[in-house]
């Protein structure tokens, strides 16, 4: 039994203009220790998804289908009150943006402690005790006094810092970290990657790591999924990946790396954009972009099928691109 | 935080000295002081002395130096109706308007902080329309109508409350609701706007990550984000609070400051008129400053400079 | 370059959207038609505003033809009733319909009287302010701030008690003294309108300042405009009523609502009606225009629409 497993995930977006289906069908699993890698450009579905795992979506975004199982039981069906029991205890989530994902008026040492005054049943100064300690571990200096200070006062790599406090605290089974390194300075960008990385070693704690970033990839990861317009396009363990990519979007993705410390956020060597949900072309969503496109990617549309062990591409010409 | 207060107080001087000319000129330009300050009956010989006495007789920028030394020693002249020196007559109604003013702003801020929060929360259901249509309908009455009619309703054919006049707890009840409800229904709106924004923010989505009970994300993380804007609201409805204190003071014959000045502007008693409106623009700046203390202590993010 | 990042859930690809002027009026009117309270609140203003053109022939007495003998009548279809009265008679038996269907007239006069003479202040001296800058500017600004940190209905008090009530003296008090709201906004946007290129070549090519400010920089503050008009006249409505009410504004031979509910206050407890019927008059008419107002909102400003939810 796998630590979580994500089954047809289906999540829509009801919007005056129609229905956007954001996440549309996405199947993966993560096993207990594992680091997860979900990449794909924006708006290709990869924050839903994860905001979905956690039942978080907000307003018009509601899940219309699929499983979401965590250790065997399906999260989904459970009552709002137990799925907060999970939240924040099993299974915790780190976001892109630090300066604003804390709470302006709340000391750092109150918003840490929160969880585990909520989960664990601690005390205020038990809380307050541990959320130093938890602090200390994620590597915050003179944490005794950072505990009473407010998220303004500190940089943004320190908020990710308590945000991974925060997520941590409890020692969750299951850790989703969205685009954490995004809004951060590349010298700090590495120092959050390593902690995350470490401090899930050491619980054993399962990852899945939302990217755009093949390199953040190639350093972390253990397996990939692909997303492209709310669909997965192919999953693979990250050698196999970078070795032999199975599906066009993935190689463009590859070529797009960037050389060296270079900072780019642009598929430059894909041409084109992530369709409009809302008026996806038929047959392969990707064919309008792709350079192998043939006649049968307009009218059919692939499955998801497994080329090699482990190794599964959404592709009608997977065998003759990779 | 004391030289903060002292640079704030060193700030009124200037609006003060604007309302002072303000009134200076309305009261000594545009129209005849003599004939304003006096009453219609007064004779000729009156009106020379007054003449001389109030200084008329000379340049205009004298008059108001005199104007202006004698607003600071509280001397804004005698009324005419009273026959007594006009600001202890204003400062001897101050307890009554008060009184009303808390009780309204208290019953304000009880129905307008849940009402908006539950209507954010709930927003574009039928209880969020309700509500918006309820705080709607308070703003467009107005509230000597609603006044009106809650006389008519619980104290002519119900009988609970008395008509008019100040008293006890049952004197307030009324003219409190028809003044609350007006300020609420403004602050309802405020409100319910402050706390979608709120609620749209990423440390709310942090907090339901947590996996903490619904009623702290509302309560503990938003509604003390949601108290600063509240703050900020409470201070811009001074204004309201005030022209409603003076309408309502009237509707329900409540010996306040605000039945005082409007009798007077109908007598035209300047003294008096002058005395209140002074009074009035004190206790208003005097109110911005404590709002300002006040946001400062809920936003740990502003410092004192 | 700006950097495409996601933003959680809400990260929808949806291209940017250019809209004419044409076409933001057809979807404007199409809007108004979906959104019901907007489509209840322009029926209410139009059927005020026809009560008030057409007043001669709905009312169906003088409004200040006094009948002592008729005094305090009820409406028609109560007991003691008249079917010459609709809606009963006050204290000097004087028709409360044809009262209120002449205190309409009023209340539109004023209300977008004053909003006119507000807006007209506002304007110049928004525009005078950005235009001219400096010391201009560093006055006006200043003079607008005293005047928010004085209660408006203070200044208006003072201002009646010397010259005294009146429909055109309450039209330009309440004008003189609620323009503070007007000039800030014209002034930021022709502060920012000021740096575009079109203005910017509008005076390459030597046209003069006033040419500028009328042909380019007026129209595009519009649209702001007409936003805080439709707000504002329905607080100067209420201004009026409170005003008249308190015995400050509006004065025989012209009828307010506000007097006629004054009228009425004596006598609540013996004749309901007299203070029940021109009270329902305001809040209707300010009912409506708070609708059209806030549709105008949404249609004309939708930064403010994506605010308020």
């Amino acid at each position: 039994m796998s630590l979580l497993e994500v089954n047809e995930l289906k999540t829509y977006f009801k919007t005056a203009e129609g229905t956007v289906p954001s996440v549309n069908g996405v199947s993966f699993s993560v096993e207990a220790g594992e680091t997860l890698a979900i990449v794909g450009e924006s708006g290709c579905g990869k924050s839903v998804t994860s905001l979905s795992i956690m039942q978080l979506v907000s307003d018009p975004g509601e899940i219309v289908g699929g499983e979401v199982r965590f250790e065997g039981k399906d999260l989904l069906n459970l009552p709002k009150k137990e799925m907060r029991k999970y939240r924040g205890n099993e299974i915790s989530m780190i976001f892109q943006e630090p300066m604003s994902s804390l709470n302006p008026v709340f000391t750092i040492g109150n918003q840490v402690g929160e969880v585990l005054r909520r989960h664990k049943g601690l005390s205020r100064g038990e809380a307050k005790q541990q959320a130093i300690e938890m602090l200390k571990r994620v590597g915050i200096p003179r944490a005794e006094q950072i505990a009473n200070n407010f998220p303004h006062q500190l940089s943004g790599g320190m908020r990710q810092r308590v945000m991974i406090a925060i997520a941590l605290a409890c020692r969750p089974k299951l850790l989703i970290a969205d685009e954490p390194t995004t809004a951060l300075d590349v010298t700090i960008q590495a120092q959050i990657l390593d902690l995350i990385g470490k401090l899930s070693e050491e619980e054993n704690t399962g990852v899945i790591l939302i990217t755009h970033d093949l390199g953040v990839v190639a350093e972390m990861a253990d397996r990939v999924v692909v997303m492209y317009a709310g669909e997965v396009v192919e999953e693979a363990p990250v050698y196999e990946l970078f070795e032999r990519p199975g599906h066009p979007y993935t190689i463009g993705l590859m070529g797009s790396l960037p050389k060296m410390s270079e900072q780019r956020d642009r598929l430059d060597s894909i041409p084109g954009a992530v369709p409009n949900l809302l008026d996806m072309p038929s047959g392969c969503p990707f064919h309008p972009r792709c350079p192998f496109a043939i006649e049968a990617c307009k009218q059919t549309k692939p499955a998801l099928e497994e080329q090699q062990p482990g190794h599964y591409v959404r592709c009608l010409r997977a065998g003759e691109v990779g | 935080m004391g030289k903060y207060l002292v640079k704030s107080l060193l700030q009124m001087i200037p609006v003060l000295l604007l309302i002072s000319l303000i009134v200076f000129v309305l009261v000594r330009v545009t129209g005849d002081p003599v004939a304003l300050m006096l009453p219609e009956s007064a004779t000729e010989a009156d009106r020379a002395t007054l003449t001389r006495e109030l200084g008329l007789d000379l340049p205009l920028y004298q008059q108001y130096g005199i104007f202006l030394t004698n607003a600071i020693q509280g001397d804004f002249g005698t009324s005419f109706r009273y026959g007594e020196s006009a600001l202890p007559l204003v400062l001897e109604r101050l307890p009554a308007s008060f009184e009303l003013a808390f009780a309204a702003m208290a019953l304000a801020v009880v129905i307008a902080i849940p009402l908006g929060i539950w209507s954010a929360v709930k927003r574009n259901t039928f209880i969020d329309i309700f509500i918006s249509g309820i705080s709607v309908l308070g703003k467009a009455m107005p509230n000597f109508w609603m006044g009106i009619m809650l006389i008519l309703l619980f104290s002519v054919m119900l009988g609970w409350f008395p008509v008019s006049g100040r008293g006890g707890l049952t004197h307030l009840i009324l003219p409190a609701i028809t003044l609350g409800v007006s300020l609420a229904a403004q602050m309802t709106r405020l409100i319910r706007s402050n706390m979608l924004e709120i609620l749209n923010q990423d440390y709310i989505r942090t907090a339901r990550s947590k996996g903490i009970f619904e009623l702290f994300v509302i309560g503990k993380h938003a509604f003390r984000n949601g108290l600063i804007p509240v703050v900020t609201i409470m201070s811009l409805q001074f204004t309201s609070l005030i022209g409603g204190t003076l309408i309502t003071e009237t509707v329900f014959a409540w010996p306040g400051l605000g039945q005082l000045l409007v009798s007077a502007v109908n007598t035209h008693d300047m003294a008096i008129v002058q005395a209140a409106v002074f009074v009035i623009a004190i206790f208003v700046i005097l109110m911005n400053i404590l709002t300002d203390l006040v946001y400062r202590l809920l936003d740990p993010r502003i410092k004192y400079s | 370059m700006a950097i495409p990042t996601e933003s959680g859930a809400g990260a929808l690809p949806v291209p940017p959207k250019k809209r004419s002027e044409a076409r933001g009026l057809k979807k404007g009117l199409r809007q108004l038609l979906r959104s019901k309270t907007g489509m209840i609140g322009a029926v209410i203003v139009l059927i005020v505003c026809l009560i008030a053109i057409f007043a001669p022939l709905l009312a169906t007495h003088d409004p200040n033809a006094v009948a002592p003998i008729d005094r305090l009548k009820p409406p028609a279809w109560l007991e003691g009733g008249s079917s010459d009265y609709l809606l009963g008679t006050d204290n000097l038996g004087r028709d409360i319909w044809s009262r209120i269907v002449y205190g309409s007239q009023v209340s539109l006069i004023v209300g977008i009287g004053a909003v006119l003479v507000s807006g007209a202040i506002g304007a110049v001296l928004g525009v005078t302010a950005a235009y001219y800058g400096r010391w201009v500017d560093a006055i006006i600004m200043r003079l607008a701030d005293s005047l928010l940190a004085i209660p408006t209905i203070l200044l208006m008090l003072v201002v009646l008690a010397v010259v005294g009530p009146g429909m055109w003296t309450l039209i330009f008090v309440i004008g003189a003294t609620n323009w503070v709201s007007y000039a800030r906004v014209v002034r930021g946007e022709v502060l920012s309108l000021k740096e575009r290129d079109f203005v910017k070549s509008a005076r390459m090519i030597g046209a003069r300042s006033g040419r500028i400010i009328f042909r380019h920089i007026l129209p595009n503050v519009m649209s702001s405009f007409i936003v805080l008009s439709g707000m504002n006249v329905a607080t100067t409505i209420i201004m009026e009523a409170s005003l008249s009410f308190l015995g400050l504004g509006i004065t025989t031979p012209d009828v307010s609502w506000g007097g006629m509910l004054s009228d009425g206050r004596q006598y609540v407890a013996t004749s309901w009606w007299v203070a029940t019927f021109p009270g329902m008059a305001i809040t209707i008419t300010v009912l409506g225009v708070i609708f059209l107002g806030d549709w105008l909102r949404d249609v004309l400003d939708p930064r403010m629409k994506l605010k308020n939810g």
